[in-house]
């Protein structure tokens, strides 16, 4: 029978696991709607506004899943996790505290004017929540990964009677990978999206409809992609080297690298022996792990033996989890190329194979999204605060496993029937397609009183 | 030393709450209130006059939430796992409700998710009355952590507290529909308002009676030593907006249903703060004894003062957006 510890964790990683692949689409969303309420508005051109419409009806499903998922979240570091709620708070509370005053509440106050306003509200005032939505999605992104960050890589505390309090909170939100974090996370989001809006493109390209839009948002994805998928390995890599300097035991799981050593190979398979400390059956590239590690084939790359075995992190799940990530960046890379070939030639319309290629790789940033967030929550293990609190001294003393695992099989079957019929209603929607130019609105202009709550004064 | 800061957080959270329970309160009290209507076109109604605004309502949960882990850490950790399942309860009620605003357009079965957002809004509410009741009858403690048992909250008086709060939103929620909704639907909702009125005076004359006896502490405050003569204004306060409420519910006024039943909730929040003050792990640890580091509480309360009245400004131009009554395809679907 699993202790309350190890069902806790199995939990947390399945209320974040699901809920995180909904901000890794709305993040990115929420800033292609900026942009296409912003062109719209300068330029007046009717298919920006379509593509708008359509996109904002996607972002509202998702979005919705998105709040009911989070808000699961905090509460699991009171339900589940006291013992770091008591020992960290002073540190992680705030940080959670302003992702709510400046992200959710921004979010969510204007998210009610995007989809519900266009009628009621000036032109400009829309575009302008369109923007406060995208603005609130990046700020949460912000401090949710300001708060991982110090988890990963604290600073800026001391240590009082085994409790965490803040000294300088400058070095605090911007620990030494922070940086590289948000910008290899949020970077992520927009990918996911651009991948999707290529996707969902493509699936109407290869039927022949919605020409215009769809054409529309393949440069504009394929434009991005252009720019951020080559940014994103780059980043990728300074993420590396970062995490080789502040979590050397991390890495070295990463790279199944058991003994301290230069020349390290780049192992493009293997299977870590963890019980035998070495790896069987090993395929490698010899002195590349040192060459993109170090950027020297001499450069000395310590390995897991160098740490005390209740010091190191599995090897096996972050060993196999970054060649996901990394196997999906090159996917994408060769898929972005193709599609500014394809551009070039002007046969995004017409190319099927390409288009049919696009709709396989539509989800493929999610795949990514959750191995890169596997390979470095499991890899700061067996710590929830890098070197200095481990996970199981973070757990709430007074639970008990049956009581977890009911929790676990709740959530399990509640996500999977709510998350469920969300995805096959996106693709309905998707399926349903754009509402065409001539198609009124369905909406109808609402008359509005001119004083709120008039009919409060206007006795019947 | 710095300024002690602890009070003003005691009362930035308690703010925060009480926006929560007046706010989702109603929105979740439109939930409360589906099933006794079967007229879609009624419910189309109900759901738009709330759908602009329900998860910005949502939000000020979150902030209860986190707030209390970073102002006073030591209470989350130990009244969170205390209320386990509640808490549980709460969050699968309200997912379930929460996806039931996009996913009712989308299908088919119409009423499977009708009954979700019932259902969810039922259970989340009682299960926020639960979490009440086993804040007020007091919790378990040894060193800093729970130690009470899983299943602590399941108690006689914890589960009048959530069927209370069951009755409270309900009330709110129609009061909502008669400033939201006119004709036969408002008229409808009056009459719920009624219902709903008597059953939260019963639960508030319940609890009132019931809480004074389960915890010495509340009696003495109440009962005993020098305070009672300047507390009796909350309970004849209270008397009065009852009366208040059931009269504007039988004229022709709109708005102010609402907003009697709001000082309601604001009375009875009031006295649950007189019977409870100072201790925020009833009855163990105190306010100052469960906040933050002074550092951590700076740092927040800088970004607190200048945000709050920033939020408060939008929240009220956001419901200025959707003033009014609300109309049949009001919705952006």
């Amino acid at each position: 029978m699993p202790d309350a510890l190890l069902l806790s964790r199995l939990q947390f990683a399945w209320v974040i696991a699901v809920h995180i692949l909904l901000p890794a689409f709305t993040v990115g969303l929420a800033s292609y709607i900026a942009v296409l309420e912003g062109t719209y508005f300068f330029t007046g051109r009717a298919v920006y506004l379509r593509l708008s419409q359509f996109w904002l009806r996607l972002f509202a499903l998702s979005f919705g899943m998105g709040v009911v998922s989070g808000i699961v979240m905090p509460f699991q570091f009171g339900t589940n996790w006291s013992r770091f709620s008591d020992l960290t708070a002073d540190v992680v509370g705030p940080l959670m505290t302003y992702e709510v005053l400046t992200a959710f509440f921004l979010e969510a106050g204007f998210l009610g004017v995007l989809l519900f306003g266009r009628k009621r509200v000036p032109a400009g005032v829309h575009f302008f929540a369109a923007v406060m939505v995208a603005v609130g999605t990046l700020l949460s992104t912000f401090w949710i990964l300001a708060a991982n960050s110090w988890m990963q890589t604290p600073v800026g505390h001391e240590i009082v009677d085994g409790r965490f309090v803040p000294q300088d909170w400058l070095r605090i939100v911007f620990t030494p990978s922070f940086p590289y974090r948000l910008t290899h996370t949020t970077m992520a989001f927009f990918i996911t999206t651009a991948f999707v809006v290529i996707g969902v493109a493509a699936y109407y390209l290869r039927r022949g409809r919605h020409v215009e839009e769809s054409l529309t948002m393949q440069k504009m994805g394929f434009g991005l992609l252009a720019i951020l998928v080559p940014l994103q390995i780059l980043i990728g890599d300074l993420h590396g080297l970062n995490s080789l300097e502040h979590q050397p035991a991390k890495i070295a799981a990463v790279e199944a690298n058991w003994e301290t050593r230069a020349n390290m190979p780049l192992l493009l398979f293997a299977w870590p022996d963890e019980a035998a400390e070495r790896n069987r059956y090993e395929v490698g590239i010899p002195a590349l792990g040192s060459l993109i590690l170090g950027h020297d084939v001499n450069a000395v790359i310590p390995g897991l033996k160098d740490w005390k075995r209740e010091d190191r992190p599995p090897v096996a799940i972050p060993f196999f989890s970054f060649r996901l990530m990394v196997g999906v960046g090159i996917v994408m890379l060769v898929v972005t190329v193709a599609g500014l070939v394809a551009w070039r030639r002007g046969r995004l319309a017409d190319a099927r194979a390409f288009q049919w290629m696009c709709m396989l790789v539509a989800p493929l940033g999610f795949v990514a999204v959750l191995a890169g967030w596997v390979t470095t929550e499991v890899g700061r293990q067996p710590w929830v605060v890098y070197g200095l609190l481990r996970t199981r001294e973070a757990v709430t003393p007074s639970l008990n496993a049956s009581d977890v695992a009911l929790s676990l099989f709740v959530y399990v079957v509640a996500y999977i029937v709510i998350f469920g019929a969300g995805f096959y209603f996106m693709r309905r929607l998707v399926s349903a397609g754009f509402r065409s130019a001539a198609e009124p609105e369905p909406e109808a202009p609402v008359p509005t009183p001119a004083r709120p709550l008039s009919g409060a004064t206007r006795a019947r | 030393m710095a300024l002690d800061l602890v009070p003003l957080w005691a009362a930035i959270l308690a703010f925060g709450v009480f926006m929560y329970v007046l706010l989702d309160g109603f929105d979740l009290g439109v939930g409360i209130l589906f099933p006794f209507t079967r007229n879609q076109d009624d419910r189309e109604l109900m759901m738009n006059s709330v759908a602009p605004i329900w998860d910005f309502n949502e939000t000020w949960l979150v902030l209860g939430g986190v707030g209390l882990l970073a102002a006073f850490p030591l209470a989350f950790a130990i009244v969170i796992p205390a209320v386990y399942f509640p808490i549980l309860f709460m969050l699968i009620g309200l997912i379930f409700r929460g996806v039931a605003f996009e996913f009712r357009h989308l299908s088919e079965r119409r009423h499977l998710w009708d009954g979700s957002f019932f259902a969810g809004s039922l259970i989340a509410t009682f299960a926020q009355g639960i979490v009440l009741g086993t804040f007020v009858q007091g919790i378990p403690v040894e060193g800093r952590a729970y130690s009470g048992g899983s299943f602590g909250w399941l108690t006689p008086f914890a589960l009048l507290t959530g069927a209370g709060l069951v009755a409270g939103y309900g009330m709110l929620g129609a009061c909502w529909l008669v400033i939201k909704t006119e004709g036969e639907l408002q008229a409808w909702a009056r009459r719920k308002a009624r219902y709903f009125t008597i059953g939260v005076a019963a639960f508030i004359a319940m609890i009132s009676i019931w809480t004074p006896i389960l915890q010495p502490q509340i009696r003495e405050r109440w009962f005993g030593g020098d305070h009672p003569l300047w507390l009796w204004p909350v309970p004849l306060i209270t008397l009065a907006l009852f009366a208040g409420l059931w009269r504007s519910l039988a004229t022709a006024r709109h708005a102010t249903p609402f907003i009697v039943a709001m000082g309601i909730f604001a009375m009875a929040y009031l006295g649950l703060a007189i019977s409870i003050f100072p201790m925020v792990v009833p009855y163990t640890f105190d306010l100052w004894q469960s906040a933050a580091s002074p550092k951590s509480q700076a740092f927040l309360m800088i970004g607190t003062l200048f945000l709050l009245p920033i939020i408060l400004g939008y929240t009220v131009y956001s419901y200025w957006v959707f003033r009014g009554k609300v109309h049949p395809g009001g919705g952006y679907h």
